[in-house]
């Protein structure tokens, strides 16, 4: 399976969604947060769902969660690139209700290994000016 | 019940598709102009007679992947010099249907009378000879820089997750998970549909196929293999929807609507839903049945999305003909959904095996069995009633269909 996955397409940087890709840089995984009311708010939109205040903050998550979901892809969209494995990861920030969800992908864990429920934590690649997170199994 | 079911001042009273194949290397006007045509003619109509047009997604959807956006409405309202009192388009809404429930909300508002709905493809002659294309570029390789996307496609697309073939996935996985559904679950829904295949005509896969077949396909993206996938297409579908008061002008057998489904509960999202093993169609689906005293057990045939297979399942769960997390039960064996069985579905291929067009060919199929005209694989007993279905990913819209005016 691809271990690291060549960046194929990357998010074009605005200022609603600059600090999240960026936010790799130090290591730390930031989500918006509702700095009135705590709500985390993802993908980022500047305003918080909870209360409609705009005073919502990038703000440092501990990186580890569970897989939700994901997909062993064999569809060679990309022509010269392997299996490898797209998840949802559920931020352990977040809820059953209100779940706190980012789509990435799992890097190292074999394709038959991979199961629902498994912990995983965060560490990124660089890609121009972008930092994707990516996840790895929490041995 | 809601008072007023503004949607029965409509029916559909034409009904047109034109021929529909694989890299035809025809352009999508041309292939517009003839379903138009052909719905138009059948509605006994002319175009003069047209006052208003209205289409999924429109021009502006057409860079997601090739030949994906048919020609807007501008484009049609000029090759065919129509004078129209309503129009409009969009890829936003409850689904590709949401076109047709458009026209028959501007028909019931009396901003129209007779609107001419179109939905075109051309898949498989944009996407040439190459394999199935992501979106957003991606797969477009070469030189230029890495593809850049905004909006929701950003948190998909640079993880790899670049089809639907990927977010949908991730649903049957979690219903796999949670319910013990397995791939001979979804396989039957894709013989069955081949099955009915191989009565039309216009179909692209005809050929039989076994569940040997179907569980030996490779693999796309676990646990979806080649033949849980549409087939991209070229072709468009067109409909007239009427005002009622034409209906007994119809030529042949007008079509009612009884009820439409347009809700949306919960996030409009491919990975953000909560429960991802229940479909956005659940709401649509409630609200369309409290807009009718018809129930499931009253519908003849059911022609239900299959963009993907998954999608499929998840339909006949949300709009109640067996409970979320059934579904395996339900499709064991294949019999209740087959042409013979109490829930006739898909009965012209649906898009995995007559081909993707996008929702309308299952809206169209719904005519021709409700007029008796199916042929072969007509339904048998004159079905008077059928659910369709559309989207099923973020979003969803679904229909209730009658013989007659409702
Ligand atoms: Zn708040």
């Amino acid at each position: 399976m691809e271990d690291i996955l060549p960046a194929r397409v990357l998010p074009k940087l605005d200022p609603q969604n600059r600090r999240f890709w960026t936010s790799g840089e130090d290591g730390r995984l930031r989500i918006e947060r509702c700095t009135r009311c705590g709500t985390w708010i993802h993908p980022p939109t500047g305003t918080c769902f909870a209360c409609h205040s705009s005073s919502v903050e990038p703000t440092a998550v501990s990186g580890r969660g569970t897989v939700y979901s994901f997909t062993i892809n064999h569809q060679p969209w990309f022509g010269d690139i392997g299996p490898y494995c797209v998840v949802l990861v559920d931020l352990e920030e977040g809820s059953d209700a209100e779940p706190l969800r980012i789509t990435s992908n799992l890097v190292g864990t074999a394709p038959d290994d991979v199961r629902i429920g498994m912990g995983v934590e965060v560490f990124f690649i660089e890609c121009d000016d972008v930092w994707l997170p990516q996840f790895r199994e929490v041995r | 019940m809601t008072s007023r079911i503004g949607e029965r001042d409509a029916v559909i009273s034409g009904i047109g598709q034109s021929e529909v194949g694989r890299r035809l290397g025809r352009t999508a006007m041309s292939l517009t102009v003839d379903a138009c045509v052909d719905a138009v003619t059948d509605a006994g109509l002319t175009m003069g007679d047209i006052d208003g047009l209205a289409s999924y997604p429109g021009g502006v959807m057409d860079g997601l992947t090739p030949g994906f956006g048919g020609p807007g409405t501008d484009a049609v309202q000029d090759a065919l010099r129509l004078d129209l009192n309503w129009h409009g388009a969009g890829g936003e809404g409850p689904a590709q249907i949401g076109a047709v429930i458009n026209a028959a909300i501007a028909v019931s508002a009396g901003l129209a009378r007779h609107v001419l709905v179109y939905r075109t493809v051309w898949e498989s002659t944009a996407q040439g000879s190459g394999r199935r294309q992501g979106i957003g570029g991606a797969g477009s390789g070469g030189g230029g820089g890495v593809p850049r996307v905004g909006g929701s496609l950003q948190y998909l697309l640079p993880f790899g997750a670049v089809s639907a073939a990927n977010w949908l996935a991730m649903n049957a996985q979690r219903h796999f998970h949670t319910y013990g559904t397995t791939r001979e679950t979804l396989g039957e829904i894709a013989l069955n549909n081949r099955r009915n295949a191989g009565l039309n005509p216009k179909a692209i896969f005809r050929d039989p196929m076994t569940m040997d077949d179907y569980l030996g396909a490779r693999m796309i993206t676990t646990p979806l293999c080649l033949f849980d996938c549409d087939v991209p297409v070229d072709g468009s579908t067109a409909f007239v929807v009427s005002h009622r008061e034409h209906a007994s002008d119809v030529p042949g057998i007008a079509v009612g609507i009884n009820a439409v489904g347009t809700a949306l509960h919960g996030r409009p999202s491919w990975d953000q839903r909560p429960d991802m093993e229940g479909s956005p169609l659940a709401a649509a689906a409630d609200a369309m049945w409290g807009r009718t005293e018809l129930t499931c057990a009253d519908v003849d045939t059911a022609q239900l999305y299959d963009g993907f297979s998954i999608i499929t399942l998840m339909a006949i769960e949300a709009l109640g003909f067996c409970a979320v997390g059934e579904a395996k039960d339900y499709l064991a064996d294949g019999r209740r959904i087959s042409l013979e069985g109490e829930l006739p579905l898909n009965t012209a291929g649906g898009q995995l095996s007559a081909g993707r067009l996008h929702g309308f060919g299952l809206l169209h199929e719904a005519c021709v069995q409700l007029r008796g005209q199916a042929g072969e694989r007509q339904v048998q007993g004159e079905p008077e009633v059928a659910v369709v279905a559309n989207g099923g990913g973020p979003i969803a819209g679904t229909m209730l269909v009658t013989r007659g005016a409702a």
